[in-house]
């Protein structure tokens, strides 16, 4: 349990982050901005990994992981999971724009019907 | 507040004595119901004029059979889930009628007509805006353990999310007065929208009351009603929005 305290907390410190991206409202410009800041910072750390082998162990050692490998793999999960929860955001907001679109149309035909098929009952 | 009907005595024969209420309309949310839809509208009708169905384009001919039994109907391009269609029709009342009270309804049959007549009475004569209806006040309604625990779970999260302490949240059966229903903006489209619906009632800071309904469980609305396996699914749109 107190063995690697640096990455458990690096970890779950993103865990939790990608779950207030989850259930926080709506993503504006600044939330496009920080998605696009981490992914250049997300390429240009895999580019020194490719580069420098050593320093990704280094880097590994002094947070507490045994190999640069294992650094890499903790690394993946917590960006697959932000990345997950960016494109469910995403999905909810065309959702909703789609429900919106559909139902004026529905509601333009039938309130047309109403006032020109006044009615019988 | 009282949990009886104040018209506790008329319930028994099942058969409406009063003038057919004109300032209420049904809006019933619609998905492949063609076997019951005629005789639930056609029952429905003789107490309340007008209805509203929101065909959620349905492939069995729902839409056809509710407009020849005399509902106006609004059809969705395609399917966008029963609480898209709630708010769908409860814009339709608002936008097309000046009527006092939305009811939404179910077109499967498990709602009695006479339970949403006591509950407009009743939304009348104590003067609340809303009326939730509750299968939970009495023990009429059967709904099966498993599915009871799910209800009761559903129940539990709702009256947390929102501070009101209701007996039941996924009922179908509600009377909103029109200056409630002006309060509604459904964004969950699918099942999740009963907890929705009582937030943002909630959040109107209307009165509102429970009123006792029996939810009436036949092999087709077993049949044809929500999966238990779905209250996962109603359980995550909930939480995460
Ligand atoms: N517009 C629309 N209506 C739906 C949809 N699914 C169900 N409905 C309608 O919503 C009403 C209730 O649906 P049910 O599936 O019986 O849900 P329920 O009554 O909450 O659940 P049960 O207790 O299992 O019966 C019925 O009138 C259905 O036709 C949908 O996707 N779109
Ligand atoms: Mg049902």
């Amino acid at each position: 349990m107190l063995d690697q305290p640096l990455i458990k907390v690096i970890l779950l410190v993103g865990i939790v982050g990608v779950t207030v991206l989850l259930t926080r409202s709506t993503a504006g410009v600044r939330h496009q901005a920080v998605r696009r800041l981490l992914l250049v910072g997300f390429v240009l750390l895999a580019a020194m990994a490719i580069l420098f082998p050593p320093l990704l162990t280094q880097v590994a050692r002094f947070v507490g992981v045994g190999r640069g490998a294992d650094l890499l793999l903790y690394g993946l999960t917590i960006t697959f999971l932000g990345y997950v929860a960016a494109s469910y955001r995403r999905m909810r907001q065309l959702e909703q724009q789609n429900t919106i679109l559909a139902r004026q149309l529905a509601l333009n035909h039938a309130v047309h019907e109403a006032r020109h098929r006044p009615k019988d009952s | 507040m009282s949990l009886t009907p104040p018209d506790a005595g008329s319930v028994a024969d099942g058969t409406a004595h009063h003038e057919p209420i004109e300032d209420a309309w049904l809006v019933i949310p619609l998905f492949n119901e063609a076997s019951v839809l005629r005789e639930v509208i056609t029952e429905a009708r003789k107490t309340f004029p007008h209805v509203v169905c929101v065909d959620d384009a349905s492939t069995d001919g729902s839409g056809v059979a509710a407009r020849e039994v005399g509902a106006a109907v609004v059809t969705h391009p395609f399917n966008l889930g029963q609480g898209a269609a709630l708010q769908t029709g409860i814009d339709y009342v608002l936008q097309t009628t000046d009527a006092q009270y939305v009811v939404t309804f179910d077109a499967d049959g498990q709602h009695r007509v006479e339970d949403a007549a006591a509950m407009v009475r009743r939304a009348r004569e104590e003067d609340v805006a809303i009326v939730f209806g509750s299968r939970f006040l009495d023990g009429r309604t059967k709904p099966g353990l498993l599915r009871r625990i799910i209800l009761k779970g559903a129940v539990w999260i709702t009256n947390q999310q929102t501070g009101l302490r209701l007996s039941d949240a996924h009922n179908g059966l509600r009377v909103i007065r029109r200056d409630a229903a002006q309060g509604l903006h459904l964004a969950q489209n699918r099942m999740a929208h009963a907890t929705e619906i009582v937030l943002q009632l909630s959040r109107t800071k209307l009165p509102w009351v429970e009123h006792p309904v029996l939810i009436v469980y036949t092999d087709y609305s077993r049949a044809k009603g929500q999966s238990l396996i779905n209250s996962v699914n109603i359980l995550i749109d909930t939480i995460i929005k």
